[in-house]
């Protein structure tokens, strides 16, 4: 089991005939997703061929998923065309988004993410390296060799950080139900809640693994949820403990300003309702394991 | 992108939010004729993207053209907080009855544009919002139907604004919520927001911050980031197309990945050591891109050690190492390099790196004890 992606997602790939779509299609489809479309506009007829697979490109997002039955598109389009690309989805009817494009205007997102909520479909994104139900199906650009199948959930706003303690997870025998980059934008589709609830309605996810970073207060509206509602174990890192205020430290969410936001106070907040927050990625295993007995 | 109060307040002006009359001088001389065309009290204003000019003696009232002269000639080279004052605003003095604080920007948690406003003007909202969250009426706003006459009515009463300013209240706030929206902004604040003895409103101060997504539709905003007031090696570090932040320490800290570079930097100071740069190098690991990113780090003299921290993903560690030989092999570089290499085929990476003066690490906190060790040696 998992969540959100499985062996029934149909992908529709928007941007497809770009230099990375096209690079993390063909990832993808070794990864064994079934790709079943590709949107570019003007590209409509093209197919590209890859490890046996045929993917037809069509004009429209509307179009391919009258042809292709598609219920999951992966968005690999520009940031001028990402509000666009997303809203094309939802208004064709596909209940699933992962944005990767980085670089999407802020207000363009607070529009997407107002229909989004009327929609009944879900986005992970912008700004994010995708999701993956490993041995199932890999929507995004994660590299799918480091994952194995299992019982432990992750959501994270990074995206090397995040494979990072992937590795560290696998190379430790725990294998992971779902792994979900959020994104590292300010307005994002799902939240860490979005997603914590997720993982709390999968039989198969048993604990979860919560990597957050300096910014905003997701962690802390997460804290709040674990306490009320979360009935499995989490373990939990921040990154950014010593990032000044007032720096932007890549990621367009990730700055302390003034005194909000910083990593101590999600750190704090996490501890409070029970979370153990590792010093180090290195721990997290440990803290896992010990999570899962208890 | 922060821009000037000038600058903000010249799209105001072109949205018809009222401002007081006024222009921008870079000299005494120009300061003393915008005064004599005014032909009122005027208020010198430096223009510097830095807070509490007012306290640094930044901002000066003038009776008549000559004495503007003079205020001009004391706040233009004047330094505040490490910046210099290139120009002043030279505007008309207000006719102040009372002053209120309103601002536009990103609620994050709640995902919609807020507006707030006080009756407190001149304030610290933020000090405000932590003490006194009462005295802030908070209105967010849903995109889809943006600002309406009844919300300027809401929020003017729930501010608790005199009753003369509800009728201006109202054009002015979806005049400046028009300005936000129109020109990307991350933040629209007018503190103070005068309102006048005859029944005006008028934004006295505005600061206006524009979101770097949204640079590349609007142009003309783009080109007023100014070089001068960045760091040096940031600006430079921009100008190459690097993610680089400068912080004041002696080790220079490169990764793929914001998060990852973070938390290097947060386990290099859990070791001692004192990280000097931000720097993610991003996918890939062309040895173009790897000199790039190391020469980068190196324009900051302080920098005694580097630290290279890298997770191979669909890129594979022996790729990564090869880059890396490959750019340090035509670098002439003077300090240790602490490479740690993890992920898809770090094995073959790690062997690789063997028999360089790379020196390799096997854990991030090994890596980050190995290089504050190094840098710390006489």
């Amino acid at each position: 089991m998992s969540i959100l992606v499985n062996k029934s997602t149909r992908l529709l790939v928007q941007g497809i005939t770009g230099r990375e779509g096209e690079f993390h299609t063909r990832q993808m489809i070794e990864y064994g997703t079934n790709v079943v479309a590709g949107v570019t506009p003007g590209k409509g007829g093209q197919v590209i061929e890859h490890d046996g697979a045929q993917v037809p490109v069509f004009d429209t997002v509307k179009e391919a998923v009258q042809e292709t039955q598609a219920n999951c598109a992966a968005v690999f389009v520009p940031p001028p065309f990402g509000c666009d690309a997303v809203f094309e989805a939802l208004d064709a009817g596909v209940t699933g988004i992962v944005c990767i494009t980085e670089g999407i205007p802020t207000q363009d997102m607070l529009r997407v993410y107002r229909f989004l909520k009327e929609s009944n479909g879900w986005m992970i994104g912008p700004n994010c390296p995708g999701l993956i139900s490993p041995g199932q199906c890999k929507v995004g650009i994660l590299p799918g060799n480091i994952f194995i199948p299992g019982n432990v959930g992750l959501v994270s706003r990074s995206g090397t950080l995040t494979y990072e303690i992937v590795n560290e997870l696998t190379l430790a025998g725990l294998g992971q139900s779902t792994c979900v980059g959020i994104g590292g934008d300010p307005i994002i589709g799902s939240s860490f809640v979005d997603v914590l609830c997720w993982f709390n309605d999968d039989p198969e996810t048993k604990a979860v693994v919560m990597i957050g970073e300096i910014g905003g207060n997701d962690e802390e509206v997460a804290a709040q949820f674990i306490k009320e509602k979360m009935t499995k174990p989490v373990v939990s890192f921040i990154a950014g403990k010593t990032a000044p205020p007032g720096k932007r430290m890549g990621h367009a969410g990730a700055i302390v300003s003034g005194t909000s936001g910083t990593a101590q106070a999600k750190i704090e907040a996490l501890q409070a309702v029970g979370v153990s927050v590792a010093e180090l990625p290195s721990e997290v295993p440990a803290l896992v394991e010990q999570a899962l007995v208890s | 992108m922060k821009i000037h109060e000038y600058q903000a307040k010249q799209i105001l002006a072109k949205y018809k939010v009222p401002i007081p009359a006024g222009d921008v001088a870079s000299t005494p001389e120009e300061a003393e004729a915008i005064a004599a065309r005014l032909g009122k009290r005027v208020v010198i204003k430096a223009q510097v993207h830095v807070g509490g000019r007012g306290k640094a003696g930044g901002v000066k009232l003038a009776e008549t053209p000559g004495e503007a002269k003079v205020m001009a000639s004391q706040i233009l080279g004047m330094n505040i907080k490490g910046l210099t004052v290139e120009k002043v605003l030279v505007e008309e003095a207000a006719d102040i009855a009372e002053e209120y604080y309103l601002g536009i920007t990103v609620d994050r948690a709640a995902r919609r544009n807020v507006v707030m406003v006080s009756a407190a003007g001149g304030i610290d909202i933020e000090e405000v919002a932590a003490t006194a969250p009462e005295k802030i009426a908070k209105l967010h706003l849903d995109p889809a139907i943006g600002m309406m006459d009844f919300h300027t009515r809401i929020l003017a009463e729930e501010a608790g604004l005199n009753p003369a300013a509800l009728r201006p209240a109202s054009g002015f706030l979806k005049a400046l919520y028009k300005a936000y929206v129109d020109v990307d902004a991350s933040l629209a604040e007018i503190n103070p927001l005068v309102l006048t003895k005859d029944g005006k409103l008028i934004a006295t101060d505005a600061k206006i911050n524009i979101d770097d997504n949204a640079l590349f539709r609007q142009k003309e905003l783009a080109e007023l980031r100014e070089q001068q007031e960045e760091d040096p090696i940031e600006a430079e570090a921009h100008r190459r197309g690097l993610t680089y932040v400068r912080l004041d320490g002696d080790i220079g800290i490169l990764g793929n990945g914001a998060g990852l570079v973070m938390t290097t930097l947060d386990v290099v100071q859990r070791e001692g050591g004192k990280p000097a740069n931000f720097l993610d190098v991003g996918g890939g690991a062309k040895a173009e891109q790897v000199t790039n990113a190391l020469d980068t780090v190196l324009l900051d003299k302080n920098v005694k050690g580097v630290l290279f921290n890298i997770f191979g993903g669909i890129t594979r560690c022996d790729e990564v190492a090869k880059g890396i030989l490959e750019a340090t092999a035509t670098m002439n570089i003077q300090v240790p390099i602490v490479i740690r290499l993890t992920g898809t085929r770090e094995k073959e990476g790690q062997e690789l790196l063997r028999g360089s003066n790379l020196i390799p690490a096997a854990s991030m906190q090994e890596a980050a004890r190995k290089i504050v060790d190094l840098v710390e040696a006489p």
